[in-house]
Order: C-alpha cells, then sequence, then structure tokens
C-alpha cells in the first residue's frame, strides 16, 4: 500500500463516507449538510491533485495505460479480494495513470463548484441533508469508476450513479414532471446496463478474471467473436450513460433535476463515465474495429439529431442538455476513429465549459425565475458577470479559436479526417461519416450556440423578476470554471512537444497500429473550415434573429427529438406494459385455476367415491373381489417383469 | 461446542412451551421473554460460528434415535448451513422485538410467539439436519404452525389461503417423503453427509425419477414457477410476522432443501435436468417481473417479486458450478435481509393507512420521510443496485449461466433482462407509494417510526449494507463446502 494507492482510495472512499454520513444527518439541516460537503468535495480535490502530480512527477511510472500488464508489477495496480466465486473472483482493485488522475481531478473540481454553488443556489431547500449528501454519494461512485481496476467493482459506482440520478432529477418534489423524469434516467440507463454487465461477463468468463489488467492483456486471445459481442454489449451501457442514440432519451428530460445537478450530471460525472469506461478499456475496441464502425455511426446519428433539437428548444436547460449530447458524441467519434486521447481532451475541455454554462444558466434561472428563454432578453446589462462567463462558455462550446472547445473539436474533426484519408487503423468510410457528420454539427452548433445567447442577453428582456449577478458563492465557481473553458487548450497544445503525450494516448504495439505518435497537429484547413462553417451557422441565426423570422422549418420535429420517445413510448413501454397485464391474468387464471381446479376435482371425485361406497353389502362384496382380481394379475405382471 | 447445537436446536422448543403455558395475565412478560430467548439463541447461533473450519462440519452431533429403522439424530452445521441458521435467529429476534409493540388482530400474542417459536425450532432442525429423515421430519413441523399463523391471525381471506397454503405443501412434502426413502434405500444410508462425500452409484433413470421427485417437493417450498401460486395469497394474507418469516426463512428451505439433499442424493438425475431446472427458473424471473409490473397491491407484488428473486437463487443451483451455486447461497441470505426488511415496511404502511393498494397510496415521503427513505432503501437494494446485497447473488447467476455456456447463455441474458424489469417494477412502487401528492389513504397524522420499528429495521438495512459492501464476508463461509459438493455432483 503506497501512497498512490492510499492516494486514489481515499478519493472514492472520503467522498462515499461523506454521501453516506450525511444521509444520517438532520434532512433540513443546512449547514453541517453543506460544510461536509464542500469538506468531502475539497479534500477529493487535494487527493486527486496530490496523485495526479505524484504520477507525472514519477518517471518511473510508465504513463501509457496500455503498457500497464499485470506482469510488470505495477506499485499502483493493487487487489484485494472483495467476492469469491470460486474459480471466477472479483478483486477490491485500484489502477490509477495518468490519465485516471487528471479526470479525477476534473471530476472533483466540479464536483467542489457544484457543492459550494449549491448552497447559495438551494438557499430555501428543506431536504438540503439528502441533496448534499447524494451529490457527494454521485461523485464517490464516479471517482469509484475512474480508480476501479475491476469491473465489477467499476459497475458497482457505475449503477451507483444511475440512482444518484435518480434521487438527484427527482429531487425537487414541487414539479410534476420530476418523478417521471426521475424514473425514466434510472431505466433508460438500467436497460443499457443490462448489456453492459453481459458485456463484462462475456469478458470475465472469457478471460478467467474480472480485473481490468488481466482483461487488457488477454484483448488478443479471446476470440474475435465473444470480444466483438463483449464490445458492442458493453457499448449498450456506455450508449446509455452517455445518452448516445438510440438510449440519449433520458437526458434531455433530466433538466426536471436542480440546476447544479445538471452541471454535476452533464459535465463531470454520468455521462463522462461511459466515454472514459471505452478510454479504459480502448485496447479491446482496437482489437475489435467492427464494435468501433457501430460507435462511429451511432456518434454520427447522435451528433446531428441532438445539435437539430436543441436548434427548436424553448427551455434554457433543454438546449443545453442537447448540446451535451451532441457533444458527447463527439467524443464517441474520436473513440470511433481510433484517437482515444483526442475523446478524453474534448471530454476535459467539455467539463469545464459545460459546468460553466450549466452553472450560469442556473444564475439566470435563479434571476428571471423561469427556464424559458421567452421570459428572458437583453440580460447582458443587469447580468453582466454571467454575460460575460456564458459568452465565453458558448465560444468554447462552438469551437472558436482560441477557446478551449477550439482545439480539443479540431482534435476530434482531425483524427476523423485522418481516419478517412485511410490512415487510421480503422475503415476510412467510418472516419468519413464521423468527418462529415462532425462538420454539419459545427454549423448548427454555432447556430443554436448564436441562438441560445441572442435570446438570453439581447433584444429586450421578457420577464417579470428584476435580473441581478447572482451571490457570491455562485458567482465565484461561474468566474473560476470560466478559466480553465477559456484557457483548457492548453491540455491540447501541451501534448504536441512531447511523445507520449500527457496522457500517453499512444503505446503499446497495439494502440501504435492506430494512433502515430505525437497525436497533435493542427490541420489548418480543417480548422478554417469549421470555424467557418461554425460561424456561417452563428450568421444564419442572427440574421433570421434581426429579422425577427422565428419559424424554423420543421422546428416541431426537432423539440421532440425527432419524436424518438414516441417511438419508444410505443415500441417498448407499451408493448411492455399490455404484455404485463396480460400474464398477470394469465398467471392468475390459467395457474392458480389450475391450482384451485385441482382442490374443487379432487372433491368432486371425493363426493363421486363416497357415493360409490355407499351401496350395501353386496356391492360391497363385489368391490372386494374386484379389488382382489386386479391385484392378483398385478402380481402375476409383476413377478414376470 | 456440541451443547450449542443442542440448544439452538432445543431452546425455542422449550420456550414455545413456557409461552404457551404462560399466564394471561403477564402478557407484556411473555413478550419480553420471547425477545430474550431468542435474543440467547441468536447469540448462541453467533457462537457457532467459532468452529468455522473449511473442510467438513463445523459441530456435528450423531445419535442412534430410531434404532430399528436406523435412523440417526445427526445434527450439524457448516459453511452452507450456517449462513441461514444465523439468518434464522436473527429473523425471529426481530420479529419477536416487533411483537411486543405490534400484535396483528385477533390479538394474543403469546400464542403467535408461541407458534413462532415451534417454526424456529422447525426451521434450525432443517438447517442442522444431516440425515435426510431428520430432514423431513423437521420440514414438516414447519407446516403446521405457518397455517396457524396465517389462519388466525391472517387479513381478511386467511382461512382460503391457510388452507392453500397448508395442501399445497403438503402435497410437496408427500412428494419429498417418497423422494428421500428412494434416495434412501438407493444409497443404503440416510446420512446426508455420505451422500455428499461420494458419487451416487445407481441407475441413471432412478436418479432421474428421483430428482425429479425432490425436484418438485422443493420447487413448491422456493417456489418455482409454475408452483409458486399458493405463495402470493399467503403473503398477502399472512400478518406482518408471518410474512416476514415465511420470505426470509421458510422459502430457503426449498432451495437449501435442493443443495443439501437433491443435488447429492441423485447427481446424475440433476445433470440431466439442469436445463428444464434453468428454464423454469428464468420463467419464473420474466414472469414474475412482468406480474410486479401490473400488480396493483403492494403486498402481492412483494410476493411477486420473491418468486423472480428466487429465480435467480435456483438458476445458479441449476448451473452446477462452484460460481453459480455460491450465488445462490448468497443470494438466499440477501433475499431473506431485503425482503424481510421489505415485509417490515409493507406491514408499516400498511399498519399506517390500512391498504395496501398501490391507488389509494402515494406521498409517503412527505408525511414519514423516514419510513419512505427505508422503503426505498430497501427497494433498491432487492431491485439489485450493485453495493447492497441484492445484487452479488444475481449477477453471479448470471454469471454462472454463461460460463457454463450453451443453452444456459440464453438463459443468463434473459434473466439480465429480467433484472431491468425488477427495476422498472420496484421503481413503479416507489412512483406510487412514497414520491408525488399523497394518496386517498395517506393521513398526515399517522404515528412516526416507532422504537420497535426502528430496531427490527436498522439490523436489515446494515446487513444489506454490510453484505453489498463485503460480500466476502459469506462467500468466503461458502466457496469450501460448494467446491467440494460441486466436486462430486458435476464433476
Amino acid at each position: 500500500m503506497n501512497a498512490d494507492v492510499a492516494l486514489a482510495a481515499a478519493l472514492p472512499a472520503l467522498t462515499g463516507a461523506a454521501g453516506l454520513g450525511g444521509l444520517l444527518l438532520r434532512p433540513a439541516g443546512r449547514r453541517p449538510a453543506a460544510a461536509l460537503g464542500v469538506t468531502a468535495a475539497g479534500a477529493a480535490v487535494l487527493a486527486a491533485l496530490a496523485l495526479w502530480w505524484r504520477l507525472v512527477s514519477d518517471n518511473s511510472m510508465p504513463r501509457r495505460y496500455a503498457d500497464y500488464l499485470p506482469d510488470q508489477a505495477q506499485p499502483v495496480d493493487v487487489a484485494a479480494r472483495l467476492a469469491d466465486f470460486g474459480p471466477l473472483q472479483v478483486q477490491l482493485a485500484l489502477r490509477v495513470d495518468t490519465a485516471a488522475a487528471v479526470v479525477a481531478v476534473m471530476v472533483c473540481l466540479v464536483a467542489l463548484a457544484v457543492q459550494v454553488y449549491s448552497v447559495a443556489y438551494l438557499r430555501d431547500d428543506d431536504r438540503y441533508g439528502p441533496y448534499a449528501a447524494q451529490v457527494s454519494l454521485f461523485t464517490a461512485a464516479m471517482l469509484l469508476v475512474v480508480v476501479s481496476g475491476d469491473l465489477f467493482l467499476l459497475l458497482v459506482g457505475w449503477e451507483v450513479m444511475g440512482l444518484c440520478s435518480y434521487l438527484l432529477i427527482g429531487h425537487d418534489r414541487s414539479l410534476p414532471e420530476a418523478p417521471g423524469a426521475a424514473v425514466k434516467a434510472f431505466l433508460v440507463t438500467r436497460v443499457g446496463d443490462v448489456g453492459f454487465l453481459l458485456g463484462i461477463v462475456v469478458l470475465g468468463v472469457n478471460v478467467g478474471s474480472f480485473r481490468i489488467a488481466d482483461v487488457l492483456a488477454a484483448a488478443d486471445d479471446i476470440g474475435s467473436g465473444p470480444l466483438l459481442a463483449a464490445c458492442l454489449l458493453l457499448l449498450a451501457g456506455v450508449a446509455g450513460k452517455s445518452a448516445q442514440f438510440p438510449l440519449h432519451t433520458w437526458l434531455p428530460d433530466a433538466m426536471a433535476g436542480p440546476t447544479p445537478i445538471s452541471a454535476l450530471i452533464h459535465a463531470a460525472t454520468m455521462v463522462a463515465a461511459g466515454v472514459y469506461v471505452v478510454f479504459r478499456l480502448y485496447p479491446l475496441y482496437t482489437a475489435a474495429p467492427a464494435a468501433l464502425a457501430v460507435l462511429g455511426v451511432i456518434a454520427a446519428v447522435t451528433m446531428v439529431l441532438a445539435a437539430f433539437a436543441a436548434l427548436a428548444q424553448d427551455d434554457l436547460k433543454r438546449v443545453l442538455a442537447w448540446s451535451t449530447v451532441s457533444q458527447l458524441a463527439y467524443m464517441t467519434g474520436a473513440l470511433a476513429v481510433g484517437r482515444s486521447g483526442a475523446a478524453l481532451h474534448h471530454l476535459l475541455t467539455h467539463a469545464a465549459f459545460k459546468a460553466l454554462l450549466f452553472l450560469a444558466a442556473g444564475a439566470v434561472i435563479h434571476a428571471v425565475v423561469s427556464n424559458s428563454m421567452g421570459s428572458m432578453g437583453g440580460l447582458r446589462r443587469s447580468m453582466p458577470v454571467t454575460f460575460w462567463s456564458m459568452t465565453i462558455g458558448l465560444a468554447a462550446l462552438t469551437g472558436l479559436p482560441p477557446f478551449s472547445g477550439f482545439w480539443t473539436k479540431e482534435g476530434v474533426l482531425g483524427a476523423a479526417e485522418e481516419a478517412a484519408a485511410g490512415h487510421g487503423g480503422v475503415e476510412p468510410w467510418v472516419g468519413g461519416v464521423v468527418l462529415v457528420a462532425g462538420l454539419l454539427t459545427t454549423a448548427l452548433t454555432g447556430a443554436y450556440a448564436m441562438r441560445l445567447w441572442l435570446r438570453t442577453f439581447f433584444g429586450l428582456y421578457q420577464g417579470s423578476a428584476p435580473p441581478h449577478d447572482p451571490p457570491a458563492l455562485m458567482r465565484w465557481p461561474v468566474v473560476l470554471l470560466a478559466v480553465p473553458a477559456a484557457l483548457g487548450g492548453a491540455v491540447v497544445l501541451w501534448t504536441v512537444p512531447d511523445e507520449s503525450g500527457w496522457f500517453g494516448y499512444v503505446g503499446s504495439g497495439q494502440l501504435a497500429r492506430l494512433e502515430p505518435p505525437g497525436t497533435f497537429t493542427l490541420h489548418p484547413v480543417l480548422a478554417v473550415g469549421a470555424t467557418t462553417l461554425t460561424l456561417l451557422g452563428a450568421g444564419v441565426t442572427w440574421w433570421r434573429w434581426r429579422r425577427k423570422d422565428p419559424a424554423l422549418p420543421g422546428a416541431d420535429l426537432y423539440a421532440t427529438g425527432f419524436g424518438l420517445d414516441t417511438v419508444q413510448r410505443v415500441l417498448v413501454v407499451r408493448p411492455v406494459t399490455a404484455l404485463a397485464g396480460v400474464v398477470r391474468t394469465l398467471d392468475a387464471r390459467a395457474i392458480g385455476g389450475a391450482v384451485l381446479g385441482t382442490g374443487r376435482g379432487a372433491l368432486l371425485l371425493g363426493r363421486v367415491l363416497a357415493g360409490t361406497h355407499a351401496r350395501g353389502l353386496g356391492g360391497y362384496v363385489t368391490t372386494a373381489l374386484a379389488g382382489g382380481v386386479v391385484l392378483a394379475v398385478l402380481a402375476v405382471l409383476g413377478s414376470r417383469w | 461446542m456440541n451443547a450449542v447445537l443442542i440448544a439452538v436446536l432445543v431452546l425455542p422448543a422449550l420456550g414455545a412451551v413456557a409461552l404457551a403455558l404462560w399466564p394471561g395475565r403477564a402478557e407484556r412478560a411473555a413478550g419480553w421473554f420471547a425477545v430474550a430467548l431468542s435474543g440467547a439463541v441468536f447469540t448462541l447461533t453467533l457462537v457457532l460460528l467459532n468452529g468455522r473450519r473449511d473442510d467438513g462440519t463445523w459441530h456435528e452431533v450423531d445419535v442412534a434415535w430410531i434404532p430399528s429403522l436406523d435412523v440417526r439424530l445427526h445434527l450439524g452445521v457448516d459453511g452452507i448451513s450456517w449462513p441461514l441458521v444465523a439468518l434464522t435467529g436473527l429473523t425471529f429476534l426481530l420479529c419477536a422485538l416487533y411483537s411486543l409493540r405490534h400484535t396483528p388482530e385477533p390479538g394474543n400474542p403469546r400464542k403467535l410467539l408461541a407458534l413462532l417459536s415451534i417454526l424456529e425450532c422447525g426451521v434450525f432442525g432443517v438447517f442442522m439436519a444431516l440425515d435426510a429423515v431428520v430432514f423431513f421430519v423437521f420440514f414438516e413441523v414447519t407446516l403446521l404452525p405457518m397455517f396457524a399463523v396465517i389462519a388466525v391471525w391472517g387479513g381478511a381471506g386467511r382461512r382460503a389461503a391457510a388452507r392453500q397454503f397448508l395442501l399445497y405443501t403438503l402435497f410437496g412434502s408427500v412428494l419429498l417423503l417418497v423422494g428421500v426413502v428412494a434416495a434412501m434405500i438407493s444409497r443404503g444410508s440416510a446420512d446426508l453427509l455420505e451422500w455428499a462425500a461420494a458419487p451416487a452409484e445407481w441407475s441413471g433413470r432412478g436418479q432421474i425419477a428421483v430428482f425429479v421427485v425432490l425436484l418438485i417437493a422443493f420447487a413448491v417450498k422456493s417456489p418455482l414457477w409454475p408452483l409458486h401460486s399458493w405463495l402470493p395469497d399467503a403473503h398477502t394474507e399472512a400478518p406482518t410476522v408471518g410474512s416476514v418469516v415465511l420470505a426470509a426463512v421458510l422459502l430457503k428451505m426449498g432451495t437449501y432443501g435442493l443443495v443439501r439433499v437433491a443435488l447429492p442424493a441423485a447427481p446424475e438425475g440433476a445433470r440431466a435436468l439442469a436445463p428444464v431446472l434453468g428454464a423454469l427458473a428464468v420463467a419464473a424471473i420474466v414472469v414474475a417481473g412482468l406480474v410486479c409490473l401490473a400488480s396493483t397491491e403492494l403486498k402481492r407484488l412483494i410476493a411477486y417479486s420473491s418468486v423472480g428473486h428466487m429465480g435467480f437463487v435456483l438458476l445458479g443451483i441449476a448451473t452446477l458450478s462452484v460460481p453459480g451455486i455460491q450465488a445462490a447461497l448468497f443470494g438466499n441470505i440477501a433475499h431473506g435481509v431485503l425482503t424481510g426488511l421489505l415485509f417490515f415496511l409493507v406491514g408499516a404502511v400498511k399498519d399506517r393507512y390500512g391498504t395496501g393498494e398501490l391507488d389509494r397510496l402515494g406521498g409517503i415521503a412527505t408525511v414519514s420521510p423516514l419510513l419512505a427513505g427505508v422503503l426505498g432503501f430497501a427497494a433498491v437494494g432487492s431491485l439489485g443496485l450493485p453495493g447492497l446485497a441484492g445484487f452479488w447473488g444475481e449477477a453471479f447467476a448470471v454469471v454462472a449461466a454463461v460460463d457454463r455456456g450453451g443453452f444456459f447463455t440464453g438463459l443468463g441474458v434473459v434473466a439480465a433482462l429480467g433484472a431491468a424489469l425488477a427495476a422498472a417494477y420496484f421503481l413503479r412502487l416507489l412512483r406510487r407509494t412514497t414520491v408525488g401528492p399523497p394518496g386517498s389513504a395517506v393521513v398526515a397524522d399517522a404515528r412516526g417510526v416507532d422504537a420497535f420499528e426502528a430496531a427490527a429495521w436498522a439490523p436489515l438495512v446494515l446487513l444489506a449494507l454490510v453484505f453489498g459492501l463485503a460480500p466476502d464476508l459469506l462467500l468466503s463461509l461458502t466457496v469450501a463446502p460448494v467446491e467440494a459438493l460441486v466436486a462430486v455432483v458435476n464433476p
């Protein structure tokens, strides 16, 4: 147990203990709950930073996770037995590398921002105790996913996140839609998790261990059939958690949760988990390119679909929610074209600017007392801090240079272009599909971001409550998050000189097939093209806004996310409900009825037999004789046989 | 230490006699006597852990009982049975505590406690028996007390439910007797340790016949779909403590019997019928999930969810592999803890609001946050959230099924889908009971959670969390005997 292990274990342990302990506090007690939540998140930030610093400054440590093989006796991959199922064991295993440490830092920072921000945002909440505890538990679950070295342990964090999202989305009891949205979030991701569990099972059964190190080491020995099956099954869970088509439907509805929770779900936890897990298990995917092709198609569909949906929302948070779906698809797209590092980069900058956008949106909603952009407008004068923060966030989201999103989106598009040109390890058509969808999405992103910006901050104020910048506890998290959102591109630039990169997403022979070293190269034509498309989209929106031309062709269709909710209801929910009714009736009538029928039949038979026994002496003699004959015949037959 | 073993078995029986003869004037003292007695018995079951070892039985008593029939009073505890013995001790202690304040109509707690004590003795006997005849005898002992508990202290339809319970399980018992006698004659001994030590060497067809008979006998108890229809009625009508005991302990006799008696009795039969058992188990998971999704009554819903959970246990057993049987034994305990808790909670809901109809409930969280919180915890644990006890047994039943391959892979996949159904119906349950606006039956001035309820819930909540976070506490006890068993049954 060295310091790295202790730090890594402390991350989920600290926040988890704060979460479980916080549930025991008095629900209405705000101060102790807030103090516990903020302290735990702050301590976790320090632990994550210390861990990260130790790992990057330790030159003997391999920085590439793909080099982490069990036989090298890695000091940071330790395990103790958690569950003994005979030949199959679950290990309480930890596995940290630089990438895990950086993601942990990001998770803890966002969690801290959310804890601080919530103190002011939920000022009048009478159930702050459970709320803060659940945020801590949510953070702990994500951190468990980040540092876990065993697939089953990872699954624990993975599903506890589902539960926390359920609890937190349903937190506001005054909202009639909250319970439904909460159930939907849990159920849709849980359906995906059936695939995830089966994927883990297939891997574990074929490898003989659930430890990630063992599974990755055996990637080439599993056999292509089971490997592909496992990768695709895992993708079902990833699509659920990271809100990818067709399991993305829960995310927009999840806006029923308090705004800081949206920031937490969209930036640091839950949706990040899916992308992170694929990153973590990437050697499996590079050994099963067909799974990557599937992922590429899913990414392309999700990207464009969600961007269109974002274009037609009236609810400020829903625009951001759909934009998350769309941005996550950039990450899965990067994974699909063989550049897992680009996916992680975009995950990190997206976390910064999306947390910023949600917290700033929360400030707007807090001031305007409405989610609808129809009751906003002209807020740039009355809420200058929020306005500038949000502007930085939107610039990063659309990928305008030099804001963070530009660099990481460029990384994704560049990877797609290289793959399309046949330089990647995946089929060129996958690269082509991701590239075309990605470019189309940049234009759409520019359009919906511009629409949000104009309708919220320009024009005339449509609301009634007097708008004002938020109190300090809400302002500072927003302002501080603007720094990485603006400058986070440095993360990428820093990787250029070092061949193995910060996150070392090149590595062992397997990965080298896909990822040429020296990962980030600016593709000038692509960069200029993407930026032009963004500006074009934004320009069209601006032009239409100036002409007061609100009717967007097909807006109703986009607003409902192309009616996929209805499809889901018709194809899954209603048939299952109907089937349940039928099965319930059959179970009661057929099986229960058969049992009762047997009872009644026995009674009837008893009565009939009783009747035959009341026949007088002659009848008895006849029956006895007949019985004797039957017995004799049986005895003879029996002796022969 | 053997004295402890005997004491665990005998004390409840003596206590039952004392309670039956207890003077009516000292009603309250009778309740505390039952608590003290079951507390002492539970402590003794924990003392049994002292003799823990990996091979063979921890404690053993073996004396002649009916020499003319060569029946021996052979009792013992090992890694497979000890967790169930301890769970039994705990469950009856919690029921006694709960009964201090809550006695169902028509009152008379002494008699109820006396019946529960006889029941406890019978259940201990079943889990300790190392002789097939002794096993059968104790299996029978549990029938009548449970019948009386339902028939006297049950709800409106108690008579019919109790009768159905009795006749149905008697039918199972008859088959059990036939199976036990047939296996005894074929193997030339009634000693369960001897059965488990060496593979059976008698005709395959005979083994299949014996296994079918034993399987049906235990399937009625477990219960296995489609032999389950007595369970929802019995649970719906039984008083709270009756439901808790039924779910936490009595159902386990079926799955335990399958592992302890049926598999060693006729291993070849078990191997031949494993796919059938697996298929029925998965059918139970899916059918129970769908029925729960359409259920309108709380107790009935939980009862059906039991059928589903026991389906996972039976699927684990059907794989005849170490992970599968480990998962099954773990699932047994997890189900006992979580469903026991759920029935306590449903009892609390019905106590307060006078109904279990989902249409009339709702919004409990606004009226009684603690009750709603614990109900939410139990439901989430029961739907198999990783990190709580319900997860490991069910997940590894799926693992074991996929591991076995072929037909069982398909069963594993369907069972995993059934787990999603469990999430659906438990979330529906919570949505209809705890959240939203208060239902018509949910009154604001109902009393809060009293100390006796809290005392009954708290240990189960804690165990669900502990077994969820550290499953090896249980699994490390069972792994060695299970490996030995599987080596004989499915070499």
